[in-house]
């Protein structure tokens, strides 16, 4: 690579933190840092506490997305929680996801914490070296990732049947039905899922599957380009979604519905 | 007419800023002012420019901290009596005043693998369907600004860097090179090895700040990001190459 013909202007705000920008560019990382910290400890303490905070209402009709698919071999013991077995694959997912890389980089590596600004490290070695390198295991997440999106589905169709009174619909089958939409989205706009689809390819016109694999590039670009709004719409409505299913199986909140017997 | 508060970047390395104050009128853009200043009260203050129409990449500086092309930076968006800085890019030797040494950027240049067409079809033509065109124009659009290299934290704050990482504008002439319809090249060549493409962690900034509105980040960077994954994170691919053999 080529080498700079000289050092740079070292005595133009060149010291950490120092920027000539006079916006406001620290509310952007002290907002999604936030929100992300927010969400964290939340989703931490759901899945930690498990059985000890009902997350499946006593019908079965409503189960909290934090533990769907329900697992729960014998041999488990009672202090695990079943969300261990689920909570792998979209903490993994999101962690290497390319939206959330940009917005935890920011806020809590300062790498950089805004454009134009200076960041604290000495040196940088980028994604090139251990732990960083790891982020290439996105492509294994977008797998897992896809297996859920019917699985999510699957769940909140099952919460408009009640067993014994049949179909019928409730706040909490509407707020389970956003919560698969929402992921859907998110994992449908997923970077790797684009280039998967047909943006490794280099030629779309060669062939008809080639030209069906343009139409899922494009399908995917559309969702993708709102990748942003659909990482938090669908981390918002995740949480909240547990957090409503808690609510009712603990008995705090009442599910409004069409069936007769309350939840 | 209103009156512009500007604070300028004088000298070279060594320099500091210098305060001025111009009258500009209604339409006129930063460049406009720096232009009016140098006419009025420094004939000597170095500015790069030659299109004024946001396509020649020529009058890049850092307005209020921010890289952006001077002649495409109206003076309606700042408030009356707000100081605007205009300092020169930060991540490039300084030669004097706004203006910038950009020759590494040219020397990038010439390691980027070029295109080879493909024999030509039977009519004498090379012949690329729409759909082909059109990923690639994007990139066509670049004018060369290096505002997006400019930005980058990988050598702004690391110019260390600068030996082993290519930047945004030439992930975007690898992207292009990479994704060609009609290059015989190994791909590999393009996509596999070098350039620095793993110092990138997606912070976006290039693509925020480019005048072109060209996707760095997500039509170049990460699908060629995506393209090395295929070859070295890709479990089912690894199934696929380990059952058939060769590429998959």
């Amino acid at each position: 690579m080529a080498q700079a013909t000289a050092q740079p202007a070292d005595s133009l705000d060149r010291r950490y933190g120092q920027t000539q920008r006079n916006d406001r560019w620290w509310v952007e990382p002290l907002l999604t840092g936030g929100g992300l910290l927010i969400f964290v400890i939340y989703s931490a303490i759901s899945a930690v506490l498990g059985e000890q905070w009902a997350f499946e209402t006593e019908n079965h009709l409503l189960l909290s997305p934090f533990f769907e698919p329900l697992i729960t071999p014998g041999w488990l013991p009672d202090f695990i929680s079943p969300a261990l077995f689920i909570l792998w694959a979209p903490i993994g997912f999101r962690t290497t996801c390319y939206y959330y890389r940009r917005t935890y980089y920011r806020a809590y590596f300062l790498s950089p914490p805004a454009c134009a600004v200076r960041e604290p490290a000495g040196s940088y070695s980028g994604e090139g070296t251990f732990p960083l390198i790891l982020q290439n295991v996105h492509r294994y997440f977008m797998y897992a990732a896809l297996v859920f999106v019917p699985i999510l589905w699957w769940g909140a169709i099952k919460s408009f049947h009640l067993p014994g009174e049949g179909f019928g619909i409730g706040v909490g089958s509407i707020v389970l039905t956003l919560n698969a939409f929402f992921l859907m989205m998110y994992t449908f706009g997923c970077h790797s899922l684009r280039h998967w689809v047909g943006g490794g390819l280099n030629s779309f016109s060669k062939s008809s599957p080639r030209l069906l694999r343009r139409r899922l590039w494009d399908f995917v670009t559309i969702a993708n380009e709102k990748h942003r709004r659909w990482a938090w719409t669908s981390l918002i409505w995740v949480g909240f979604t547990d957090l409503y299913v808690h609510l009712v199986a603990n008995g705090v909140v009442t599910d409004l519905n069409t069936w007769s017997n309350p939840i | 007419m209103p009156n512009a508060h500007l604070r300028v970047w004088r000298g070279d390395e060594d320099g500091d800023y210098v305060e001025y104050d111009v009258e500009y009128e209604e339409g006129m853009v930063v460049l406009d002012v720096v232009h009016r200043l140098q006419a009025t009260q420094a004939p000597d203050l170095a500015v790069r420019w030659n299109c004024k129409a946001g396509k020649c990449g020529s009058c890049s500086a850092e307005v209020n901290g921010s890289p952006k092309l001077q002649c495409m930076q109206r003076m309606e968006q700042y408030p009356e009596g707000e100081t605007i800085s205009i300092a020169p890019l930060k991540t490039f030797p300084l030669i004097r005043d706004l203006v910038t040494d950009v020759t590494w950027n040219y020397e990038v240049a010439k390691t980027i693998p070029e295109i080879t067409l493909r024999e030509r079809e039977a009519d004498g033509t090379h012949r690329m369907a729409q759909i082909d065109v059109d990923r690639g124009q994007e990139f066509r659009k670049c004018i060369e600004c290096f505002i997006c290299q400019d930005v980058c934290h990988v050598i702004r704050d690391h110019p260390e860097n600068m030996d082993d990482f290519a930047g945004p504008r030439f992930f975007v002439r690898l992207a292009e090179v990479s994704m060609h319809p009609l290059d015989t090249n190994p791909k590999e060549a393009t996509v596999q090895h070098g350039f620095g493409l793993e110092y990138c962690n997606i912070t976006k900034c290039c693509t925020d700040v480019c005048p072109e509105g060209i996707h760095i980040t997500d039509n170049a960077i990460i699908p060629l990001k995506e393209r090395r994954a295929d070859v070295h994170y890709d479990p089912l691919r690894a199934l696929g190459r380990k059952l058939f053999g060769g590429r998959s």
